[in-house]
Formats: C-alpha cells, sequence, structure tokens
C-alpha cells in the first residue's frame, strides 16, 4: 500500500514536449513510473520519448486510460492546463509550475472541487512513492520504500527529510510535496487524512513553513484524528515580517503566520518537533520510539 | 509589488469610487502649483513611501497655503521617511500627493485580501476606521465584518447592504457604499490584487462615503497580464540588492546578521537561516539560488551576498537533486576562483554526486571548509564568522 500513486499508476505528460516536459518524464520512465503518452496541443498523433503525443487531455486519456497527469505547461496557462485535466476525468493532477497568480488559482480549485479531482501543488516537487511511481522533479535514487508517510510545504527540504529517514532505515511509504503557494490543491489535512488511512504508513513527517495558517488547522487536525506518530519541523523562525521568502505563500502578514506560532499549534497537539533541520529523521524517532 | 496611494486612489477613481481630488507633485514648485488647482481653503500634502504609519512620523499635513505646501515638499523631497513599518533607513520620499480636505464625521474601515483558509476573496469593514486593523481583529474581533467572494462570480450587491447595513450606514449611504465595494471587486479581480485596504473610509460631515487613504499590493506572479500597472513599479522603494537579485531571478531577503547564505530551495534557504541562528550565528541574508545553479546564477549570487560590507562569512548549502553536486561545486570553485573572495566560505553539499563534487572543492587549493551536513555547515560557519 501507498496513497494516491503506485505501479498501476497511469500518468500522462501536459506540455510533454518542452524541455521540462521531455526531462522528467525521461526520469519518471527510467524510474519506472508507468508513463502512458502526453499533450501538446498541435502535435497530436506524434511520438515522443517513444510514447504518444495527443492534442488535448480528453484524448489522452480516452486511447491510454490515464488517471493521472503531471503539468509542467508556463505558468499563465496552468489554469486552462488544470481545468481541462479535471474535466477530461483524470483522478489525479500534479502541477510542477512555480509563478501561477493566486487569482488563477483560487478560479481552477473551484473547478478541480466540482469534478472530485485530487490537485496536487502547484509550486511543488510532485509525489512519489518509492520503487512504484515518481510523478515531479525530485531525485528518484534517494528515496527508499519504507514506513514513512512524508508532507511538505518545501522541495528541498522534502529530500532532506527522505534523505534522513532513509539512512535511518526507516524509508517512506508515500512523499506529497504540497508546494509553497497560498491555495494549494491538496492540504497538509488532505494528505494526513490519506496517511493515516494507509497501512503501509506508520510514522507521518510534516514540514511546514512561515505564513497563512494551514500547520495550525493540521495541528487541530491532528489531535482529534491521527493516531500514528507524527513529527513535524516549522521553516521560517528568522524570516522577518512581510516579506515574501521565495515561495509565494511564504510570508508573516500582519504578525500572523510565525513558524513560533505554529510550532506551539503543533507542540499542543502532541506532535513530536524539532528546530533542527539536520534531526527531522531524529524528531520521527523520537515520536515512534523505533 | 506595491503601489503608492496615489496609484491606488487613480485606480480606485478609474472604478468608479470616490477619492478626495488630489495632484501628485514631485518638486516643491509642482507642491505649490497643486495647491491653486485645488478648490478646499486647506490641502493635505501626504508623503509618497511603500510604508505605513506615515502620519506619526511626519509624513502627512494640513497646510493653509501653496507657500506652506512649497515649504514642506522641500523639506521632505528627497529625504527618507522612517515610520514604525520601514527599517532604520526609511523608505526615500520622491513624490507628494496635494489633496483636498473634507469635515470628517466618521472613518470606517474596508479591505480585501486573498484568504488562504476559504480559498475566497474575503472582504473586511469595520466601524473601527483610521487604526490598524490587526489590533481590531485581536482585541474586538466581533467589529469586524466579513464577506466572502466566489471569484467566479464576483462582489454581489447583497454583500454590499449586509457589510453597509452592518456598519450602521444611512438608505443613501448604502446605495454609495454598494456602488463602491462592486467597484472595488471588479478592481481586485481586474488587476489580480493581493490585498487592497482603504483605512479609513469616511463619512464626511455631509453624509458621504470618500477614500480617504489606499493601499494596494498587486500578485506579483501575474504582472504579465497587468501591463497599466507594470508602469508603476516604483524601483526606489526597494532594497537595492533585492532589487539587483530579480534581474537574476535569484530570490533573495536582505537580513541583518553577518552570515551570507546561498541555498538551493526556498524551504531550504529558511531552514540554513534557522540552523545559523540555533548555533549561535546571524543570517545576512535568504537567498535561493533555485533549481539551476549554474556557474553564472553561483557567481551572480556570491557577488550579490558579497556586496553586503556586514556579511564575515559564507555558508553554501545545496541538496543537489536533478542538479548534481559535482555540476554545482566546479561553478562554486570557478566563482570563488575568479573573485578572489577573501571571507570564508563553508559548503555543504548532500545528495547526487555529493562526495565527487566535495572531492573537487578538496582538491581546488581553495580555502573552502567543507561539510556534510547542515547542522555541521552551520557550526563552522558561526564558528568563522566569529559570532
Amino acid at each position: 500500500m501507498s496513497v494516491l500513486v503506485n505501479k498501476d499508476t497511469k500518468v500522462i505528460c501536459q506540455g510533454f514536449t518542452g524541455k521540462q516536459g521531455t526531462f522528467h518524464s525521461e526520469q519518471a520512465i527510467a524510474y519506472g513510473t508507468q508513463m502512458v503518452g502526453g499533450v501538446t496541443p498541435g502535435k497530436g498523433g506524434s511520438e515522443h520519448l517513444g510514447l504518444p503525443v495527443f492534442n488535448t487531455v480528453r484524448d489522452a486519456v480516452e486511447t491510454t486510460g490515464a488517471n493521472a497527469t503531471v503539468i509542467y505547461v508556463p505558468a499563465p496557462f496552468c489554469k486552462d492546463s488544470i481545468i481541462e485535466a479535471a474535466e477530461a476525468g483524470v483522478e489525479l493532477i500534479v502541477c510542477i509550475t512555480e509563478g501561477i497568480p493566486t487569482l488563477d488559482m483560487l478560479e481552477a480549485k473551484i473547478v478541480v472541487d466540482q469534478n472530485d479531482v485530487r490537485l496536487i501543488g502547484p509550486n511543488c516537487p510532485g509525489i512519489i512513492t518509492p520503487d512504484e511511481c515518481k510523478i515531479g522533479i525530485m531525485p528518484g535514487h534517494i528515496h527508499m520504500r519504507g514506513k514513512v508517510g512524508i508532507v511538505s510545504r518545501s522541495g528541498t527540504l522534502t529530500y532532506e527529510c527522505v534523505k534522513q529517514t532513509a539512512d535511518l532505515g526507516y524509508g517512506q511509504s508515500t512523499c506529497i510535496g504540497i508546494g509553497g503557494d497560498p491555495i494549494p490543491g491538496t492540504s497538509f489535512i488532505d494528505a494526513l487524512q490519506l496517511f493515516q488511512e494507509d497501512p503501509e504508513t506508520e510514522a507521518i513527517l510534516m514540514v511546514g513553513e512561515i505564513g497563512g495558517s494551514a500547520e495550525e488547522e493540521a495541528a487541530e487536525y491532528i489531535q482529534s484524528n491521527v493516531t500514528k506518530p507524527v513529527a513535524a519541523y516549522i521553516a521560517g523562525v528568522t524570516a522577518p515580517t512581510g516579506k515574501r521568502m521565495g515561495h509565494a505563500g511564504a510570508i508573516i502578514s500582519g504578525g500572523k503566520g510565525t513558524a513560533d506560532e505554529k510550532f506551539a499549534a503543533l507542540e499542543k497537539a502532541g506532535v513530536t518537533t524539532t528546530r533542527n533541520p539536520s534531526e527531522l529523521g531524529l524528531a520521527v524517532k523520537t515520536a515512534t520510539g523505533w | 509589488m506595491n503601489l503608492h496611494e496615489y496609484q491606488a486612489k487613480q485606480l480606485f477613481r478609474a472604478y468608479g469610487m470616490p477619492v478626495p481630488n488630489g495632484v501628485v507633485a514631485a518638486s516643491p514648485e509642482e507642491a505649490e502649483t497643486a495647491v491653486g488647482q485645488l478648490s478646499t481653503p486647506k490641502v493635505v500634502v501626504k508623503a509618497q513611501v511603500h510604508a505605513g504609519g506615515r502620519g506619526k512620523a511626519g509624513g502627512v499635513k494640513l497646510v493653509d497655503s501653496a507657500a506652506e505646501a512649497k515649504e514642506w515638499a522641500a523639506e521632505k523631497l528627497g529625504t527618507n521617511l522612517v515610520t514604525y513599518q520601514t527599517d532604520a533607513n526609511g523608505q526615500p520620499v520622491n513624490q507628494i500627493l496635494v489633496e483636498e480636505t473634507c469635515n470628517i464625521a466618521s472613518e470606517l474601515y474596508l479591505g480585501a485580501v486573498v484568504d488562504r483558509a476559504t480559498q475566497r476573496i474575503v472582504f473586511m469593514a469595520s466601524t473601527e476606521g483610521g487604526v490598524e486593523i490587526e489590533k481590531v481583529a485581536e482585541e474586538t474581533p466581533e467589529k469586524i465584518l466579513k464577506a466572502t467572494v466566489d471569484p467566479l462570480v464576483g462582489v454581489m450587491p447583497y454583500q454590499a447592504r449586509e457589510l453597509g447595513f452592518g456598519l450602521g450606514l444611512n438608505p443613501d449611504q448604502i446605495k454609495q457604499f454598494t456602488k463602491l465595494l462592486m467597484g472595488l471587486g471588479k478592481l481586485f479581480i481586474d488587476k489580480d490584487l493581493a490585498l487592497v485596504e482603504i483605512n479609513p473610509l469616511v463619512i464626511t460631515a455631509e453624509g458621504n462615503l470618500l477614500c480617504l487613504d489606499g493601499k494596494i499590493n498587486v500578485d506579483s506572479n501575474a504582472m504579465y497580464r497587468l501591463a497599466d500597472l507594470q508602469s508603476m513599479r516604483d524601483v526606489s522603494q526597494e532594497d537595492a540588492r533585492e532589487l539587483e537579485a530579480s534581474k537574476w531571478d535569484l530570490n533573495y531577503v536582505s537580513l541583518d546578521g553577518n552570515i551570507g547564505c546561498m541555498v538551493n530551495g526556498a524551504g531550504l534557504a529558511m531552514a540554513t537561516m534557522d540552523t545559523i541562528a540555533l548555533y549561535g550565528g546571524f543570517p545576512a541574508n535568504f537567498l535561493d539560488v533555485g533549481g539551476g545553479a549554474t556557474k553564472e546564477r553561483v557567481s551572480a549570487a556570491l557577488e550579490l551576498i558579497l556586496s553586503d560590507s556586514k556579511v564575515k562569512a559564507i555558508l553554501i548549502n545545496i541538496f543537489g537533486g536533478i542538479v548534481r553536486c559535482d555540476m554545482i561545486a566546479e561553478g562554486i570553485i570557478a566563482a570563488v576562483g575568479e573573485k578572489g573572495i577573501s571571507v570564508p566560505v563553508v559548503v555543504r553539499l548532500e545528495g547526487t554526486n555529493a562526495e565527487e563534487g566535495l572531492k573537487l572543492l578538496d582538491n581546488s587549493g581553495l580555502n573552502l571548509i567543507g561539510a556534510s551536513n547542515l547542522a555541521e555547515a552551520a557550526q563552522k560557519a558561526v564558528e568563522v564568522s566569529g559570532a
């Protein structure tokens, strides 16, 4: 078991023949992901990386039976791409692209929800179930199949989690990068619920950062709904107020969304926290008693 | 991207919202002339900077004559205004808004933001205008009225009525408020706003609504489709190094410490700053070089870090994913070698080809201090920074 993706997940790529789409599709294929085709409007009928190219997501889904899509198209076109995927009947949309206007995401999210589709991202590394399915830009080889579910707003911090849980021999069930934007398709709560229900996941490691209140909401959810051990880290204790720290969503505004508040909320919910990002694996060890 | 008050008011006017008559002046002479174009006996002169708290900082004044406006403008233009929202240097005053005055009966607050929790646009109104809304939210949250707006639908007139009656407006004011809120809703969506505040929105002695101040923050990700707002960007209000960084597409934020940081990934960059602080040091900056940390970008990033004279040590923290650490090591060696950097540089490489990368650094003959994890790197950087 794992969550959302496994060896049976059939994936297409939107923006398939572009530079990013090509490079990361090659990597995904090499990892063993079941890539079944891609979409580039106007190139339908041709072949790319040995896979069929379609003009529309609907054509791709009907022909290949794909149930997941990964989006590498440029930010100005992502709202269209996400909505196209949502209405073409895929179950999972993973949007890697950074820099999508917030209002575009507000609107796209409404359509995604109406179609009961799961969206991961945008502005995220993607999702991986080690040894089965890699959708996104994360380096596959650092992962190790195992028992920790990882959910994070940051890409490279997810890799830290992966490395440290692998070094301790725990491995990962599934890693979900929910992304650094203010309007994420999948929230911490969504991911926590999935990990709680997944028998292979024995503990959860979550990495948040400054901005918004998603971590506080997750803390409340954990308190009443999550029985598995949870360890957490929040980035940005030293971040100044009012400055956007790289991610569109990482900003302390009006004194709200600080790392200290988030740590406090998680600690109150019984989550094992660490203030040292070199001790993410150790925090899991403490939380679980492994 | 932030707008000046006068720019916000230009947009308000274009969307049918009531604003006082005003003229922007960039010189004392223009300020003097401006007074003659206005019809109230007294006028208000307001320094245009990207920061709140101008009133208390001496950035706003009521004047009686054109001569007085000219004198005040001469005193303020070209100086920096320090408010509780700016740093110790303040923000440069390059323009002054000269505006008609009005008799104020009461002050309201009106604002809108993209609310992350509900994933909608939320409009907020309060009878407690003229003060910081954060304070109202904390002390008397019941005094903030809210309307949640679906971006696909926009503001509905009933929402304006709900807020308006809640504010205690009379029927004629409700009509004005509805027009104002519908305009503001359209402006918010048309121009991809992230935040708008009218504080205060006043009721004049004559019983009319008037937007006395205006603050607008535009979603930077949407600037590509906002041609008319691009020209409103005022780079004089931005940090010089942050501006330089944006030319290289690097995410950089200035901080007060002495350890310069170069990291790939925003979350890891924050975590690096936090770890430095954890070991008793002080980060000089946030810097995300992004995924494609090529030699050119590494070089530009180092230049940026070193342009800050406070920097006494540099910590480079790279988790190689798709990008190989040996390639990054080559970039670092080339950049450091070319520049002849005099401060110690601590490098932590992890992930793809990290060992090869570290070996290259070792053999480079340069004064680079290697580290295998973030904690060790931070400790070493703190040590050599002399904290």
